[in-house]
């Protein structure tokens, strides 16, 4: 075992698909010389060379639609997309071809790709960088939707993207690359795309959230758990697609109370799908109404606002106690 | 620093062979034998008259939309003649004299046409992508696959086709740049039709020629009579053994123009003046290349009364293996994911149950029911 950080753990796990498969290839804007703006790629170039760690011209659709081409041809492309504010500009290739070609094609080609993006508030960096745009992915059919929150499951679950067979948004929530450590395993470890993570058993209320809300969240069922002796179930969903409807169902029939947390704007963000869900499988089930705590449904102020903005203990906490006590 | 001039390393180039009147200039004929002109000829005409039926079909309602490549003929078979079985075709939507050429069965352009995925499901043994629609955005997966066989050093290349209108695409001038910086062993074949639905080609960009883009991305541009087959063909040539060598990409643009209508729902009358197609009819690729090869006697009439033959039949038998052809309606289920996903599998379960409820079963039967139930004729 080893501790470190998530941005360590990332370069790990890239580390050593790359070092396993030869057509594992690394393509992204300074991620070779100067190792991504986030030193994600720290390394890679000098340890796999520049035929498979490609600095890339300032074109993120053709990031993504070059990565396509590599598919087709035997490669295995990680695609990294600088800062997720500009991921957009790959959306159209995204939608069109990389979340498409299974099924156009009926699996003669396939893009076993994964595209790698920095999310999220909380650095205070400038305008277009701290936004959670998560479900626009999660909205697409042909896409997996792959958020990690931690530096073990990071490398755990970016592991498994790099060699699923289909294509993985795998959004990393830049708050947490250095925010803190932990141990990980000396051997590769992968999970399985689409389990959630039950973090903290419970009995009173079933906290439903994934990535960078995971630590408010968790702070938060310390809490309630000292100041309102209230016995919080946290579920990390790890995964928005799949996701582990299973998992989320078998805590509200127990707890009977929920609260869903994110970072992205509330309408039509992915605790509605969550949501729906519950009410699908496990309405009768159901204690009182259900509470989200996510962000309002505005672009992320500028950095100076942005501690109010995004979703803090203090809501989570204050959202559980509205819930156990109707 | 005073002020002066920049010369550009490279130049356009035009091309030109054989003629619309036929008239051949034979210092530039690219090498071809007696049997490899009677198949591009062949090729072409093939192309022309699947274009014929086509529009027929659509008309009796038997397909859908579909977008006729009249005119096109020799513009998009001359790259996909020149280049080998390995390299890799990576088509828009108006190269079926290309794909056809290719090994794509007719029947699967057809099923393409007429609403079935299994006309992408590109045949075994051809290193081709199928048709694709959101204009250029191919031209980023061709430099990819270009990207692959550089990597690979297997001496592969790729050929990618859009048009004058894909141009003006971001995904065709990022494409562009890649290739370029990168030297990829691409070919960017820009079909010139001179019109982009309605916009003609002056409104889509004020640069003199598409050709010149190459020479912004620091590679070659060289403008081609895509309407003389030999022209695309020697042009075609000569970039793919640049490309092989390490030599980089080249565009090619291959004037030609549409003589037909962009699709089946798309009534040029409104955009155009009949004078100007009638003068490019006149240019017609397969005319020029059949006075060429009657000329050389490499055919003669009776041979062309037997190829038409055989066309004819090979259509009619392409389109009653379309119509025959029962979709397998849980299909697209299956190919969502590697392994289906729980979620989808409920949804395949809640259909399945949809399907029995109306009485469906999966396959042809089952599809027609379902369009009866929802009103849908």
């Amino acid at each position: 075992m080893a501790e470190m950080t998530m941005a360590k753990a990332l370069n790990l796990a890239m580390r050593e698909a790359m070092a396993e498969d030869k057509t594992v290839m690394v393509l992204g804007q300074d991620v070779g010389k100067d190792e991504g703006v986030f030193r994600i790629t720290e390394g890679l170039l000098k340890e796999f060379g520049p035929d498979r760690v490609i600095d890339f011209p300032v074109a993120e659709s053709a990031i993504a639609g070059v990565s396509v081409g590599l598919c087709f041809t035997g490669f295995k492309p990680i695609a990294e997309m600088q800062f997720s504010g500009f991921g957009y500009h790959a959306f159209h290739q995204i939608e069109n071809h990389v979340a498409r070609f299974r099924n156009r094609t009926r699996g003669r080609y396939t893009c076993p790709m994964v595209v790698r993006m920095p999310y999220g508030a909380g650095i205070r960096a400038i305008e277009h960088h701290s936004e959670s745009r998560e479900a626009i992915w999660a909205h697409l059919p042909g896409l997996k939707v792959v958020i990690p929150s931690g530096p073990r499951n990071a490398r755990a679950l970016l592991r498994a993207s790099i060699f699923d067979p289909d294509p993985v948004m795998f959004y990393e929530p830049k708050a947490c690359y250095r925010a803190f450590k932990e141990e990980v395993p000396e051997e590769p470890e992968v999970m399985e795309i689409g389990k959630a993570n039950i973090v903290r058993p419970g009995d009173d209320v079933t906290i439903i959230s994934y990535g960078a809300s995971m630590r408010p969240v968790l702070e938060a069922a310390d809490e309630l758990e000292i100041e309102h002796h209230i016995d919080a179930e946290v579920i990390d969903l790890l995964s928005l697609v799949p996701m582990d409807t299973e998992t989320i169902v078998a805590s509200v029939k127990k707890t009977g109370r929920v609260v869903v947390v994110h970072e992205a704007p509330k309408n039509c963000g992915p605790a509605a799908e969550i949501i729906a869900r519950i009410v699908e499988n496990a309405l009768m089930f159901l204690e009182a109404p259900i509470e989200r705590v996510t962000g309002y449904d505005l672009v992320m102020p500028f950095f100076n606002l942005e501690k109010f903005y995004i979703p803090d203990a203090h809501r989570v906490v204050t959202a559980a106690r509205e819930v156990v006590s109707y | 620093m005073p002020r002066g001039k920049i010369e550009l390393k490279n130049y356009v180039e035009s091309l030109s062979i054989l003629d619309a009147d036929g008239n051949v200039d034979a210092s530039l004929e690219p090498k071809l034998d007696a049997q490899e002109l009677r198949l591009a000829f062949a090729a072409m005409l093939r192309a022309r008259r699947y274009d014929e039926r086509m529009l027929k079909l659509q008309r009796q309602g038997r397909i859908g939309t579909y977008g006729p490549a009249l005119g096109q003929e020799a513009a998009s078979l001359g790259p996909a003649f020149a280049i080998g079985k390995n390299d890799w075709l990576v088509p828009s939507f108006r190269e079926p004299a290309a794909m056809l050429h290719r090994g794509w069965p007719m029947h699967k352009l057809m099923l393409w046409w007429g609403g079935n995925e299994f006309g992408s499901v590109v045949p075994d043994g051809v290193n081709d992508l199928p048709i694709c629609v959101p204009v250029s955005s191919q031209c980023l997966y061709g430099a990819g696959v270009a990207w692959g066989c550089k990597i690979r050093n297997d001496g592969t290349i790729a050929v990618a086709f859009t048009g004058d209108g894909g141009t003006s695409e971001g995904d065709f001038h990022e494409a562009m740049n890649v290739a370029g910086a990168f030297k990829l062993p691409l070919i960017m074949v820009v079909q010139n039709n001179h019109w982009a639905i309605s916009l003609p080609r002056e409104k889509q960009s004020a640069s003199d020629t598409i050709a010149q883009k190459a020479l912004a991305y620091g590679f070659n541009g060289i403008q081609a009579d895509g309407n003389d087959i030999l022209s695309m063909i020697a042009a075609t040539r000569e970039a793919a053994d640049r490309a092989r060598k390490g030599g980089g990409p080249t565009l090619i643009e291959a004037v030609t123009y549409r003589l037909g209508v962009h699709t089946t729902a798309d009534d040029p009358k409104k955009y155009r003046t009949e004078e100007e197609v009638e003068c490019w009819r006149a240019k017609d690729p397969l005319i020029r290349f059949w006075t060429y090869l009657l000329a050389k006697k490499v055919m003669d009439e009776k041979a062309r009364e037997l190829l038409e033959e055989e066309i004819n039949n090979e259509i009619t038998a392409a389109v009653e293996r379309t119509e025959a052809y029962e979709p397998d309606v849980l299909e697209p289920f299956r190919h969502s994911f590697a392994t289906m996903p729980p979620h989808l599998e409920e949804q395949m379960m809640q259909f399945q149950a949809y399907l029995e409820s109306i009485g469906a079963h999966p396959g042809r039967a089952s599809n027609d029911k379902i369009e009866t139930a929802r009103g849908i004729h």
